[in-house]
């Protein structure tokens, strides 16, 4: 017979456990959100998050236990990245006709959060590795990740950053487009695809389908955009 | 479905072998990324098992920021240390992204498509 300390420790030793607490603690946050409306405030991965490292808090695990099991989730990210692809694609053919104002745009909306979030962060005597996790926040996450990790950040710290970035645009984009007077539809969704990705695209599909589709395509862009021009402004700015 | 899933892992596998031959400053799966997308700009269409194999992977997202997301714990000191730059650049930094790209959009848009609006008191 077993005792329970045993089954504990067969189990914490074994990547089924925090993978499968991981898939829980998503479940659990996805129920939550639906069950507020689909309020931002209740964003299931923010949800999740917490609850994952309330346990792990709880039951003295250290990080790299967890993530030995977790891993198998977490490698995904680089094929889910690919397969941004697919929707980018779609939106492609869709847009082609304004394609020059779109680009113009999303570089200017890109350089700005980038030099924004680095300037501010810089002024207000922020450590260098929270500027570097902060500078990618706009670019969806598994970007935002590989960008900070190649110019040696906090990929981790990125993650929760660019997701309260999106939470943030979710909440407070429509009310800046109002006060801006922007009424058109492209124009608002890709105002908030380009600083909020995944989580922004999500509230602009909510608020009208060419604002979705808007959203996704400079939530795309961006990401490319964001790779292209960080790593120069970043050298750049560690030059002067 | 496993043949589209192995194409995304070669175009992944690609873009990571030529960012770091070419020592590029971009994430090796961005570019897997722009290596699909010109496939498929060559190809024409997406094939409906290659949409399949994508939206499994991209309809739970989120899901897959969880590990990472709960690295934050690593960071617990960092952040008590610098809460008030981080906070501040992440409200200011996005307001304004979203206010500049979206005042481009709409200035550049409106002088492409629509004539002006007569001046005011004409």
């Amino acid at each position: 017979m077993h005792d329970l300390r045993d089954i504990w420790t067969y189990l914490s030793a074994s990547p089924l456990l925090h993978l499968t607490l991981t898939l829980v603690a998503y479940q659990i946050g996805l129920a939550l959100y639906r069950r507020s409306g689909l309020n931002p405030l209740f964003n299931p991965v923010l949800l999740a998050v917490i609850l994952v490292v309330s346990i792990l808090m709880a039951t003295n695990t250290h990080y790299e236990t967890y993530f030995s099991g977790a891993q198998f989730v977490h490698f995904l990210l680089g094929p889910a990245t690919v397969a941004l692809a697919i929707p980018l694609y779609r939106q492609f053919e869709r847009v082609r006709r304004s394609a020059l104002a779109i680009l113009v745009s999303i570089l200017a909306g890109s350089a700005t959060a980038v030099i924004s979030a680095i300037m501010i962060g810089w002024g207000l005597g922020a450590s260098k590795d929270s500027i570097i996790s902060l500078a990618p926040k706009s670019v969806t996450a598994p970007v935002a990740m590989g960008i900070t990790e190649q110019l040696g950040g906090l990929p981790s710290l990125t993650a929760v950053l660019v997701i309260l970035t999106g939470i943030l645009g979710a909440m407070i984009g429509t009310h800046i487009l109002n006060v801006l007077g922007i009424k058109d539809w492209a124009a608002r969704g890709l105002a908030i695809g380009t600083a909020s990705h995944g989580i922004g695209t999500a509230r602009a599909l909510q608020e009208h389908e060419v604002a979705g589709a808007f959203s996704g395509l400079a939530m795309g862009i961006n990401a490319l955009a964001t790779a292209a021009i960080l790593p120069l402004v970043w050298r750049w700015f560690v030059g002067n | 479905m496993l043949a589209y899933l192995t194409l995304i892992f070669c175009c992944q596998l690609l873009g990571e072998l030529f960012v770091a031959a070419l020592g590029l400053p971009i994430p090796g799966p961005v570019c897997g990324m722009a290596l699909l997308l010109g496939g498929l700009l060559a190809y024409g269409s997406i094939p409906p098992a290659l949409a399949a194999t994508g939206a499994a992977l991209l309809d739970n997202l989120s899901l897959l920021f969880i590990p990472a997301g709960v690295g934050v714990m690593l960071h617990a000191k960092l952040l008590a240390h610098d809460w008030l730059p981080i906070s501040v650049a992440l409200i200011a930094s996005t307001s304004l992204a979203i206010a500049v790209a979206g005042m481009v959009m709409s200035r550049l848009t409106k002088t492409s498509t629509t004539p002006p609006p007569p001046a005011e008191g004409s």
